[in-house]
């Protein structure tokens, strides 16, 4: 199966780790993850305001280079996946905003929505199949106890998202069982880190990444999984630090052994 | 009501796409807001005072800056209102006119540490200036 693979600008960076583990899992699971040739930053934040057109550009730009490849898009930041879909939503659901962008941008032909827009776990769920996964692992991650932490972008709103049950969610627990993990559920799970409040207002932050991180703590998790880099900051650096907090993509690596790529190979499953 | 303040309250509708009359005063927004306790003025009252065109108290909230937009009152309103998306509208209204931002990128340097993701600082970017 073949992606197109939005990376976005923090997974070239700072969040180079959940890049490159997914794209050795992604090897070894005998996915195709093409990165689109040129890809602007989406703007991290889905734009509001109805009248916001030049900010969702850079997304309509990548659906659209999906769309020339005849792919589905692949995301994997929490936060490209909440803009990318919901501005593709809009190109959908509302005739007025296609009409304003598709005439200011001229693409080869107008963009009209028909993009699928995929996150890697809802890869991982529909396209592999957790059952197929759970026979890829040659290195169970046996006795440890892992807690998902869903943040809102991945759920909500989940009219647009159907990610998941937006309030009690389960394809990351179904994903930690499957790298043979004991899932940890606890209430905070779907809670807000304090997002990008914590530029300016740390204890914000401070005190709900605190709750997040108790909660977890109080259920007995050993470790955090997230998909998103803010998520993940306000988390181990706002947090109490007790326990550490990494990307679901490192876990399915190291599941899969694929973690070091050493001379670059992967071996398949 | 000010004519500007009319003016004002007409665009926070539009921009939004809110219907601020579908709201049947239940505070669940209030209720299920993770961070309740840093607004001076609490969701479902932007809804109302929209709705009355008393916007120019909004204007000057506190909680235009603290809204995380986690969109825990958007999925969870009964009714489909969408509180952040006021919220939204109105922090536009103060940050789009000249000398309204509230983040510049002279601030930014101070702000960072070794740390901190390219996600942060263009969220930050989005919401605080224009």
């Amino acid at each position: 199966m073949k992606f197109s693979y939005y990376p976005g600008c923090t997974l070239k960076t700072r969040a180079a780790e959940l890049d490159e583990a997914a794209r050795a899992a992604a090897e070894a699971l005998g996915v195709v993850m093409e990165e689109l040739p040129e890809w602007q930053c989406c703007g991290a934040v889905y734009p509001l305001a109805r009248d916001e057109l030049a900010t969702r550009m850079s997304a309509i730009r990548a659906l659209d280079s999906a769309k020339q490849s005849n792919q589905p898009l692949l995301t994997l930041c929490s936060a490209c996946h909440h803009v990318i879909k919901r501005v593709n939503n809009d190109m959908r659901t509302d005739a007025d905003m296609r009409t304003k962008v598709n005439t200011y941008m001229d693409l080869n032909s107008p963009y009209s929505g028909e993009t699928k827009v995929v996150h890697y776990l809802e890869m991982l769920r529909d396209t592999i199949g957790f059952d197929k996964i759970k026979e890829c692992v040659i290195n169970p991650m046996s006795g440890r106890k892992i807690a998902a932490y869903y943040g809102c972008m991945l759920l909500r709103p989940s009219g647009v998202m159907q990610f998941d049950n937006p309030e009690n969610p389960s394809i990351m627990e179904d994903f930690i069982s499957a790298v043979g993990a004991l899932p940890v559920k606890y209430p905070y799970r779907n809670e807000c880190c304090g997002g990008y409040v914590s530029i300016e207002a740390r204890n914000v932050s401070r005190e709900m990444s605190k709750k997040v991180m108790n909660s977890a703590v109080r259920r007995g998790a050993d470790t955090i999984i997230t998909a998103c880099p803010l998520c993940l900051y306000n988390l181990n650096e706002n947090g109490t630090g007790e326990i550490p907090v990494v990307y679901f993509t490192e876990l399915l690596a190291d599941a899969l052994g694929v973690k070091t790529r050493e001379g670059g190979l992967v071996h398949a499953c | 009501m000010h004519a500007d303040e009319q003016r004002q309250t007409e665009t926070i509708i539009r921009t939004s796409g809110v219907n601020v009359r579908k709201c049947m005063k239940c505070g669940k927004c209030s209720a299920t807001c993770p961070n309740f306790a840093e607004m001076d003025i609490h969701p479902h009252r932007f809804v109302s005072m929209v709705e009355e065109g008393d916007v120019a108290a909004l204007m000057r909230s506190k909680s235009l800056w603290r809204c995380l937009s986690c969109f825990a009152c958007v999925e969870r309103c009964p009714r489909g209102v969408e509180p952040a998306h006021l919220i939204e509208a109105v922090r536009m209204e103060v940050i789009r006119p000249q000398g309204g931002n509230r983040l510049r990128p002279e601030a930014v340097p101070a702000l960072l540490d070794e740390k901190i993701p390219q996600q942060l600082i263009v969220s930050a970017f989005r919401k605080y200036s224009k």
